[in-house]
């Protein structure tokens, strides 16, 4: 069937519609034709759009459209039926595809949709993590002040550095207006101005410490907004400007504001300071929680700062009273040491000038006594005698004792026979006690050994002065005297828990035990015997009617002997037993000396072998010089003696051992000249011994003689025996032992 | 003519009698044990020594003491070298007299400086008559040919 699709056009007024019509379908086609085109080009430029198929589907949709119209063009006049089936089949085509794609797209639609919400949805996630990351940065940078803050105040141990550095540095982190601290005032009832940022110097305002607001912050350890109208927070001039949002926080503080430290702190009494942050005005800022934060932490380091640099004050002013009282410990031992010195030259020169006049009175006395006298004259001198001697003994004592006090006593060892010494004292005590009709017995034991070393006058001194008590003491009956070695159990005396002999190899303990049957003593009155002028009614302790000193003196001896004395007494008028202990040293083991033992005793002939020992002796007066020269001879040395000073000098060679020097010439450095003949020898093997000899036993003297170099010093006049125990300590040991 | 053991006891009781009295001293016991072989005549010796010595300063002494002004100075000097000789020889008497002496020049006491002088010269003499006593019987107990007692 042939269609005739073909219009005739009836007028021609409808070519100029038809003109147009041409001309959209063409145009229309066109547009048709490049929108794929352009689609086919975008798509290819993304890599992303994932559908293509779709859009395939769209491009045909729309060429086929474009081709539909563009195949129209030639409908317009007269036709084929080529083209009427091309036109056909190309609207079928386009039919179809516009269907398919329509029905395509009622599916891809909602997805394309859904691109859309979660584009949405990142995009808010996106910005929530902007946020956040905002937060986190910030408080980053809080940590970091916080950090820097801490440094800052931490890095000083001064209290006003503390505070300033922390107000300096809050001000500069938060970007403050105002900060300042109020500090508790030493009464505690009032907060003053103390630190401010901006004022340098604060006017120094007090606010009472019981305001509401204060309480409120002191409460909690947080930082807490207030009202800018606080008395507290009113730290700028009123102005009519906004004031900025106030904060305030509590710094505890352990101490008060001035640092009285009294005893530690006790954390019920907590004071604290406060410190205001002021925002600045007119700003809108807010307080933000990690600025609050921030303030709260910084508030606690400077707790812990201010209380450092309160320990520190503390220690510094410790040490500054230690220091004071140093020197003022000091100053005290020195006038200590001062009044010593003054009292020991006070005594030595008593010492001289009380004893010179008492030997004056005592020899005038007795040669007074060897002339032609009357009964009542001799009566007389007797009682002067004897007065005088008792006060001769007394001065000694007394100087003894004083001697023995300072420590300045030491005693002369020596070696000794026991057995004599005990024989002497009971030589000199059987008189008296014959004549009042007592006996005295004497045991020593076995076991002891005949000679010991020690003080042996010191020894007797102690001896006698017991054993007199005990004869003193008892009207009938008698006293024995035992001696023997202590063993270690018997050496204690259980009233004296603290005396500890320790026996060695080269000393014993000898112990006397003095029994009685006399008066006895109060077991209450023990205790005061041997106290130094205690008289109770029984026991004078001096043989010739005593000043109390004896037994006291005793006491000194028997220390500085390492050993102890006591006395037992059941009570009254059951007698008494007095008991000491003394350490002796063994003769011959105690400094392994090299020559013979020689005791002093008559008829002895042991002479140590000094010969052709080279000596020199310098004595202004000749007959000293003589009986020393000859006394050395006698030693078997070879003694040059000269007369000066000069001569001694000149002839002093490196071949003589020892010199000699008299030192009580008057007029004579004897002094001057030991430093010479010490210069003489620049060698100190070559230089000789110098020992002085001289009549005068002072410790001026002694200590002057030890001070220019010499080793010793000798008694005048000297017997041999002495010499000869001079000779052997200056050979062995180069000095003197007991001048030393 | 006496036979040495009188001679010799006579010499025992005369010089314990000096030690008794007081004349002589210890010291003197040591100058003579000083005396052997090698020195037999060291006592001798020192005690003729010390006779010269005393007379000089003894004679000083007096010089010195009877001049216009006393020099007390010097007074002391002397009596310090008689105390040193008179007591490295034993004398004791003398010794002790020579310390009141000393008292005495210290106090510038000019009268009892001449009496002490007077005394020392009056034991100065006993102790030297005393002295030449011992001597001689020693001397006549060697001539008769004994030994001479130990006095100790």
């Amino acid at each position: 069937m042939e269609l005739c699709n073909c219009i005739e056009p009836p007028w021609p007024a409808d070519e100029l519609l038809m003109k147009y019509q041409y001309i959209s379908d063409f145009f229309i086609a066109l547009a048709y034709f490049s929108i794929p085109l352009e689609l086919i080009y975008f798509v290819k430029k993304s890599a992303v759009f994932p559908y293509r198929w779709v859009l395939v589907q769209f491009g045909a949709f729309i060429v086929l459209c474009g081709a539909t119209h563009l195949i129209n063009l030639w409908t317009f006049t007269m036709h084929t039926r080529t083209v009427a089936v091309v036109m056909t089949t190309s609207k079928i085509l386009t039919a179809v595809v516009s269907c398919a794609t329509a029905l395509m797209l009622v599916h891809i639609i909602p997805d394309l949709l859904s691109v859309k919400t979660r584009e949405l949805f990142l995009k808010n996630k996106a910005a929530e993590l902007d946020r956040e990351m905002g937060l986190i940065r910030t408080q980053e940078e809080t940590g970091r002040h916080v950090r820097m803050l801490t440094h800052e105040i931490r890095s000083t141990l001064d209290r006003h550095t503390i505070l300033k550095t922390t107000l300096v540095e809050l001000g500069r982190t938060l970007g403050l207006e105002e900060c300042a601290l109020w500090m508790p005032t030493r009464s505690g009832l009032e907060l003053q101005l103390s630190y401010t940022l901006r004022h340098q110097n604060p006017v120094g305002y007090t606010v009472p410490i019981q305001l509401p607001v204060i309480n409120q912050v002191f409460n909690t350890s947080r930082a807490v907004k207030i009202s800018p109208n606080t008395p507290v927070a009113r730290l700028r001039p009123a102005g009519k400007y906004m004031p900025g949002e106030v904060v305030a926080v509590r710094v505890p503080l352990l101490h008060l504001s001035n640092f009285q430290i009294h005893d530690w702190p006790e954390l019920s009494t907590k004071r604290y300071a406060l410190m205001v942050l002021m925002l600045p005005s007119d700003s809108a800022r807010q307080w933000h929680v990690h600025e609050l934060e921030l303030v709260e932490v910084v508030a606690d380091q400077v707790a812990v700062a201010l209380s450092h640099a309160a320990i520190l004050e503390e220690s510094m002013r410790a040490r500054d009273l230690l220091m004071e009282q140093n020197v003022a410990l000091d100053l005290a031992r020195r006038e200590a040491e001062t009044a010593v010195r003054a009292r020991n030259d006070f005594l030595a020169v008593m010492n001289h000038e009380m004893r010179t006049p008492m030997h004056a009175i005592i020899a005038l006395s007795s040669l007074l006594q060897e002339t032609e006298l009357m009964p009542e004259q001799r009566l007389m001198v007797e009682t002067i005698l004897k007065s005088s001697n008792l006060l001769a003994t007394l001065i000694n004592d007394v100087l003894d004792l004083s001697r023995l006090e300072d420590g300045s006593l030491q005693l002369e060892i020596g070696t000794f026979s026991l057995h004599l010494l005990f024989r002497e004292a009971l030589n000199l005590i059987k008189p008296i006690a014959s004549v009042k009709k007592l006996y005295v017995t004497l045991s020593l034991s076995p076991d002891l050994s005949e000679y010991a070393v020690g003080d042996e006058k010191r020894l007797m001194q102690i001896l006698l002065n017991v054993v007199g008590n005990a004869v003193k003491f008892t009207k009938e009956g008698g006293i024995s005297i035992c001696a023997f070695v202590a063993k270690s159990e018997s050496l204690r005396d259980p009233r004296a828990p603290d005396f500890f002999p320790i026996p060695s190899d080269n000393h014993f303990f000898l112990r006397v035990e003095v029994k009685d049957t006399g008066a006895g003593i109060n077991p209450q009155d023990i205790p005061n015997i041997f106290m130094k002028f205690v008289q109770s009614q029984p026991l004078a302790t001096k043989n010739s009617g005593g000043s109390g000193l004896g037994l006291a003196i005793c006491k000194r001896f028997v220390n500085l002997m390492e050993g102890h004395i006591w006395i037992e007494s059941e009570g009254a008028g059951r007698g008494s037993t007095a008991v000491f202990i003394v350490k002796l040293g063994i003769p011959g083991r105690l400094n392994g000396s090299k020559l013979p033992f020689v005791p002093k005793g008559p008829g002895n002939q042991v002479k140590p072998n000094f010969s052709g020992l080279k000596v020199v002796v310098m004595d202004d007066n000749s007959v000293g010089r003589m009986v020393t020269k000859g006394l050395l001879v006698h030693l078997g040395c070879d003694v040059s003696a000269f007369a000066s000073g000069e001569e001694c000098i000149r002839a002093v060679s490196h071949e003589h051992k020892v010199v000699f020097l008299d030192v009580s010439m008057p007029g004579v450095d004897s002094f001057e000249i030991a430093v010479r003949i010490h210069e003489k020898f620049s060698k100190r093997h070559d230089r000789p011994i110098i020992v002085a000899l001289t009549a005068n036993t002072d410790r001026t003297t002694k200590d002057n003689c030890l001070r220019v170099g010499m080793k010793g010093v000798v008694l005048k006049p000297v017997s041999v025996d002495r010499m000869r125990s001079v000779l052997s300590d200056l050979l062995e040991h180069g000095y003197l032992v007991e001048t030393q | 003519m006496a036979t040495v053991g009188q001679l010799q006891k006579q010499f025992v009781d005369f010089s314990t009698s000096l030690y008794r009295e007081g004349f002589l001293d210890d010291q003197f016991i040591q100058l003579q044990k000083l005396q052997d072989e090698s020195n037999p005549d060291f006592v001798f010796e020192v005690v003729s020594l010390f006779f010269e010595d005393s007379e000089k300063l003894l004679n000083n002494l007096a010089i010195a003491l009877q001049q216009q002004v006393v020099d007390f100075k010097q007074v002391d000097a002397h009596v310090h070298q008689f105390k040193g000789s008179s007591s490295s020889i034993g004398a004791h008497r003398v010794k002790n007299m020579c310390v009141a002496f000393r008292n005495f020049c210290e106090e510038k006491n000019l009268d009892g400086c001449l009496r002490c002088l007077q005394q020392i010269n009056h034991e100065y003499c006993l102790v030297k008559n005393k002295l030449e006593n011992v001597f001689r019987l020693e001397r006549q107990i060697l001539e008769a040919g004994g030994t001479i007692p130990l006095i100790a």
